[in-house]
């Protein structure tokens, strides 16, 4: 089930386990901070939140208790890189997430593991077990006076929208996964009412690697405003898919020749709640300002019918939205209408124009990211490939 | 449900509740063991939890309704799901799917008469790229054809 396919010289270059906590406990807190913020690490979930500006906050809360809160529900269709590094890279997220408990002063850290996920859960156990045996988890950790600090591993239950940072936290109060108004952020007010971080997998894994080498060194890698590597998962039609290592600013040209993709008709960038990109904008790169992931990238040959796979996608999103707010619940369902009236040829380009302009207003009021996002696809979709889909013969009119 | 089988229910639950600690908190790991073991969580069973953790019993089937994983009415022995996001579909779900339906004889969504194999398509499973793939109760099975899953299926049989 282990599939890397290219190991990059950030989160896969070689690592001790225990060495991002001992050189972080001869820090000082804030020196630690400062790295973090020179490296411009962004969170890698894909909404990109400077994780320096969040640790910062919440270590600036004032509280009895603060949390850490790993978001291992890697729940985005196409993307498997929280799987990898789970499985075979665990001494990456843990020791990151020690270092995150150093540096704002949480003694309670928490991995939401999705329940999909389960059969991983002896081996990461088992490899907690070994880190408090070693003193790396546990009271005084490493022998630094006071630094006490424990992980538990909680499992979801099969809610996509779970990701989401505040209904993942509403997911381990024993509440729906409904996300929350936001503000109060949960930087302040965050798991239990307490100031909590919640950071992706990979951004753990990332700062095991800063902490040792510094933000210096890892600003050398990717853009100006994109900084280092990211884990992209690449599946779909090409000869390798895996987990691949990459600067950002990657061209999306230049990923597909790596991974040994031919007759490329489209990408999906961003899993599901992403943008499809078609062969004339191949020069795109990967990166924050311009096609942003949080690490999944879907291959599409020339064979793929992109109505189908807009189904797909639409099907998803209306079996996932939480059905909290109006725009996600309804928005999507009627957006999926419009797929299947397009899919049987009786539709009004009227209607279809409509429907665009409905998945932008969903974009603006839905609540969470799930509302926010699930539009991209159809609008995306319709509008880069509405030549196949409503002109061409393979389209409507040649069924 | 018998009796007897309530008291055993509710001599459970008071054992995950000490597990867990008396706390809200520690409603869906309780939920998530009730749902291993019984392969639903029953009507009698979320009564029982609302009462030990002091919550209104809508509270906890709000919780039991929400989550895909979660169920009410009783599932086979053994959960064969199948992933039904995109990579995995266009990877070959639809003839593992045919495949599957032929050989035990029930659609998706439905269990074996015997109790046995519940069939389910679940969303994107992070295998997608090996698709398609199967996960049986907690195993994962990678690059799934037809004829393989029909095999895996006899082992659980």
């Amino acid at each position: 089930m282990k599939k890397i396919e290219r190991k990059g010289e950030v989160i896969f270059s070689s690592y001790k386990r225990g060495e991002a906590i001992h050189k972080a406990i001869s820090m000082k807190r804030e020196d630690i901070l400062f790295e973090i913020r020179e490296s411009k690490l962004k969170g890698r979930g894909g909404a990109g939140f400077p994780t320096s500006t969040k640790w910062m906050l919440v270590s600036a809360a004032q509280a009895d208790q603060k949390y850490i809160v790993c978001n291992a529900d890697e729940g985005e269709p196409g993307t498997f890189k929280d799987r990898v590094l789970l499985l075979e890279y665990p001494e990456l997220v843990f020791d990151g997430m020690v270092v995150a408990a150093y540096t704002i002063g949480a003694k309670n850290g928490i991995v939401y593991l999705r329940g999909e996920y389960e059969y991983m859960l002896n081996s990461l156990e088992g490899y907690l077990d070994e880190m408090r045996k070693d003193n790396l988890l546990g009271k005084n950790i490493c022998g630094k006076e006071g630094f006490d600090f424990d992980i538990i591993i909680r499992l979801g239950s099969g809610a996509y929208v779970c990701g989401e940072e505040t209904a993942l936290i509403e997911s381990l109060e024993g509440n729906r996964g409904e996300a929350r108004n936001r503000p109060p952020y949960p930087v302040n007010t965050g798991f239990m009412g307490k100031p909590t971080t919640v950071n992706n997998v990979e951004t753990f894994a990332v700062v095991s690697h800063i902490v040792i080498k510094g933000g210096e060194w890892y600003k050398k890698l990717g853009t100006d405003k994109s900084t280092g590597s990211k884990l992209f998962s690449v599946s779909g039609d090409c000869d390798k898919p895996g987990v691949y290592e990459l600067p950002w600013g990657t061209k999306i040209s230049e990923l597909l020749e790596i991974v040994g993709a031919k007759n490329t008709k489209a990408v999906q960038v961003g899993g599901a709640s992403g943008i499809c990109i078609p062969k004339s904008q191949f020069d795109r790169t990967l990166a924050y300002e311009d096609a942003t992931t949080g690490g999944s990238i879907m291959i599409f040959n020339e064979e793929r019918d992109l109505l189908h796979v807009l189904k797909n996608f639409m099907e998803f999103f209306v079996e996932e939205s939480c059905g909290q707010c109006t725009p996600c619940r309804i928005g999507n369902v009627k957006l999926l209408e419009g797929v299947e009236m397009i899919e049987k040829g009786k539709f009004t380009f009227h209607h279809i124009n409509n429907l665009k302009e409905l998945g932008k207003s969903m974009q603006v009021a839905s609540k969470c990211g799930l509302g926010q996002s699930s539009p991209n696809p159809f609008i995306s979709i319709l509008e880069n490939f509405r030549e196949e889909i409503f002109n061409g013969n393979g389209g409507i009119h040649g069924k | 449900m018998l009796v007897l089988e309530k008291n055993e229910m509710t001599k459970e639950i008071e054992q995950l509740v000490n597990k867990y600690g008396f706390s809200r908190s520690s409603l869906l790991p309780i939920l998530q063991d009730i749902q291993r073991k019984h392969k639903a969580v029953p009507d009698f069973a979320q009564q029982e939890v609302a009462r030990l953790l002091d919550i209104h019993p809508v509270e906890v089937y709000s919780v039991v309704s929400f989550y895909s994983f979660f169920n009410t009415k009783q599932k086979g022995k053994n959960l064969v799901r199948l992933c039904q996001t995109i990579t995995c579909d266009l990877a070959g779900k639809k003839s593992v799917a045919r495949a599957l339906e032929r050989e035990i004889g029930i659609k998706f969504g439905e269990t074996t008469k015997d109790n046995k194999i519940t069939l389910e398509y679940v969303n994107c499973l992070g295998m997608c790229d090996q698709g398609p793939a199967l996960l049986v109760n907690e195993r994962v099975y990678s690059k799934v054809t037809p004829e393989k899953a029909v095999q895996i299926l006899s082992e659980i049989k």
